[in-house]
């Protein structure tokens, strides 16, 4: 502890070595699931559909009759390079997809996350610090069902209320026809493309179609934190610290609000980067409820098609995401919190 | 009312099945809104198991059965009626009999999804923890590399592999589901493990020469295991969620084997659009309720064992002056 080789920039580069096993482990296992599949990936996209010798030519053109093991290094090698391949159904290579459906993901879960971290931090806070009283218990409550509540259960509920019956809100897509046929796109998130360009009716047209599946999506990840940051926070009011603040005769408001809130939320940044990984996963749920097309419809419809290399490529960089996240949190646990530099 | 002066103390009786007194305390002992949650909780499992015990009981109808001799022909999207109470969907089955026989359906796939990544996960935490060295970490990091995963894409890409060999049906889902929760499993019992490990009493049965397997048998499971049961509940609740998910998605069980209330969910999406409210209400409500049940349960439990966050029951000290003879424990 304390000793001299703990330093922050020490900690940073041991925890990016650990990033290599993990990275090499994570695309061993997308390979070997892809490859474990029956008969190979091309006949399980085109068999059927084209001709048997046409299959054969394909697969010999994109290396898919060559032994296991020469395609798995050279899998490794594309990458490490940057490439993720080809979908085979409509030849996009993965980047693009990645680039274009991946800012409407982008653009979904960041509202998400925010919806999330503002009723969650909100809820999770006032039932741990009123624990066992009313507020506790509605607190717990709110956070149980939302949990309990499939992302596209809710989303569909909300596209019945505040669509069908009060038609306030759109219930599917990122735009209406008009705008999305306008919109010209420099970023592709809508929302600063519509800001760049001044365009306020387009903008808040984009707003009005992101307002159901950010608050669903949002919704439903907000039980996680209300439930682990009412538990922090109960952990952190039993502390010593807080019974020395209480002696030290500092009043109770204080005590709460300076010194148990700030430790009870150190842990959240953690929790954030935890949930990207369930973000994601309710982002393909969300993302199919109100046809939004980013990467997890995306990922669907090539699933669909049996489209093995569009799969393992967007797989992969989902993967890659989670891993980036968790690095990043772990860093900026590391800057905050210097006990955790062992 | 009188109270008598003196309480008689009976003498504990010996009691039968010491241990499981001792392992259901904490239970008996759990107050306040734990207790409420306990019950309740328990109280909606229950309800679930009993309704799918008794499917073929209670449901007016087939889970795909679209005609009767009485009705011939059942009419498509019915709003709900004397018939059929909670309506029918699009392709004119009974909303309320695919509910009761989903229940079968989903509490099928949970069970032997939670079997196998229990009877996977635990055992292979316990050797990892106590054995250590390269299997320890060759094990943590495919673990570790599985559970970064976004566990649905994990579960959606092995329905999607299995579809094609074995078939869409309750093994598939149940697999899928394993693959996601078995590294879950493996951390919480290899963790514990490797603090067990070092205890004195593992210390002494080592020092009086028990073989490695003994000693994780007698020692160290017992110590282990304890953390299983809330954790699985909690799990189960989440396999709902993930069998929902999948049959959302269309990777679940096929509509010809089962009824599943993910798949009537999507099937009710193209309904929103046109105001139609019962396909999709009562499918997701039925998933509602399963998993606060079992959540409240998984919650309670850990509480209660969880020594942490456990509050017991007070225990009047008689202190002078009387007005503040509540003292608190904790």
């Amino acid at each position: 502890m304390g000793g001299k080789g703990t330093s922050l920039r020490q900690y940073l580069l041991t925890r990016l070595l650990l990033v290599i096993p993990m990275v090499f482990i994570l695309l061993t296992l997308v390979f070997l699931l892809m490859r474990v599949a029956p008969g190979d990936p091309i006949s399980a996209s085109l068999g059927g559909r084209v001709p048997q010798e046409e299959v054969e030519r394909i697969k010999a053109e994109l290396g898919y009759d060559r032994p296991v093991y020469v395609q798995y290094v050279e899998y490794l090698g594309d990458v490490l390079r940057g490439d993720f391949g080809t979908a085979i159904t409509d030849s996009r290579p993965i980047g693009d997809i990645i680039r274009d459906n991946g800012a409407a993901t982008l653009e979904l879960t960041f509202f998400a996350m925010i919806v999330a971290i503002v009723v969650g931090v909100t809820f999770g806070l006032l039932a741990g610090r009123y624990r066992d009283t009313w507020i506790d218990g509605g607190g717990r409550l709110f956070g149980i069902l939302i949990y309990a509540m499939p992302v596209f259960f809710l989303g569909l509920m909300a596209q019945l209320f505040f669509g069908s019956y009060l038609g306030w809100l759109p219930t599917s897509g990122r735009a209406s026809p008009l705008v999305d046929a306008t919109l010209v796109t420099h970023t592709n998130i809508y929302t600063i493309d519509t800001l760049i360009d001044r365009d306020r009716d387009a903008f808040v047209d984009v707003v009005k179609h992101l307002i159901l599946p950010a608050v669903t999506l949002g919704l439903v990840t907000a039980g996680v934190f209300i439930r682990l940051i009412r538990v922090n926070v109960i952990r952190t009011m039993k502390d010593d610290y807080i019974e020395a603040a209480r002696a030290r005769g500092i009043d109770e408001r204080s005590v709460v609000y300076h010194h148990a809130f700030r430790n009870a939320l150190v842990p959240v940044i953690t929790v954030v980067g935890l949930t990207v990984a369930l973000l994601l996963s309710g982002a393909v749920l969300t993302e199919t409820t109100f046809n939004w097309p980013g990467i997890g419809k995306t990922l669907i419809s090539y699933l669909e098609n049996r489209d093995y290399p569009a799969v393992q490529g967007i797989i992969i960089v989902f993967a890659l995401v989670v891993v980036a996240v968790s690095v990043v949190i772990d860093f900026v646990n590391a800057y905050i919190d210097p006990r955790i530099r062992y | 009312m009188t109270v008598p002066a003196q309480v008689e103390r009976v003498p504990p009786r010996p009691q039968r099945l010491v241990g499981a007194r001792r392992a259901f305390a904490p239970i008996a002992d759990a107050r306040g809104m734990t207790r409420w949650m306990l019950w309740v909780g328990a109280g909606i499992t229950l309800a679930f198991i009993l309704v799918a015990l008794l499917a073929p009981v209670l449901a007016p109808y087939e889970f795909d059965q679209f005609r009767s001799p009485e009705e011939g022909r059942f009419v498509q999207l019915e709003a709900p009626s004397r018939d059929h109470l909670m309506g029918t969907n699009v392709q004119s089955t009974d909303v309320l009999s695919r509910i009761i026989w989903g229940t079968q359906t989903e509490l099928k796939v949970v069970f032997i999804s939670l079997f196998l990544s229990i009877s996977i996960g635990v055992p292979l935490g316990l050797l990892s923890g106590y054995f250590g060295g390269k299997l320890d970490r060759v094990l943590v990091l495919v673990m570790d590399a599985l559970f970064v995963f976004p566990f649905l894409l994990l579960a959606i890409v092995i329905a999607f592999l299995l579809a094609d060999k074995v078939g869409q049906g309750i093994f598939t889902a149940a697999i899928a589901i394993t693959v996601v929760y078995v590294p879950l499993y493996f951390r919480v019992v290899r963790n514990h493990t490797i603090s067990i490990r070092e205890e004195p009493f593992v210390e002494a049965a080592r020092a009086l020469g028990a073989k490695p397997f003994t000693i994780i048998r007698k020692y160290v499971f017992f110590n282990v295991v304890q953390n299983v049961p809330p954790l699985a509940t909690l799990n189960a609740a989440d396999a709902i969620l993930t069998l929902a998910a999948l049959g959302f998605l269309g990777y679940g069980i096929q509509p010809t084997e089962g009824a599943e209330w993910g798949y009537d969910i999507q099937r009710a999406v193209s309904d929103a659009a046109s105001g139609i409210w019962w396909t999709g209400l009562f499918p997701g409500l039925a998933i509602v309720l399963l998993v606060t049940g079992l959540t409240l349960l998984g919650e309670s439990l850990s509480e209660t064992i969880n020594p942490v966050l456990r509050k017991r029951r007070y225990e009047r000290v008689n202190l002078a002056p009387p007005g503040v003879a509540e003292a608190e424990l904790e």
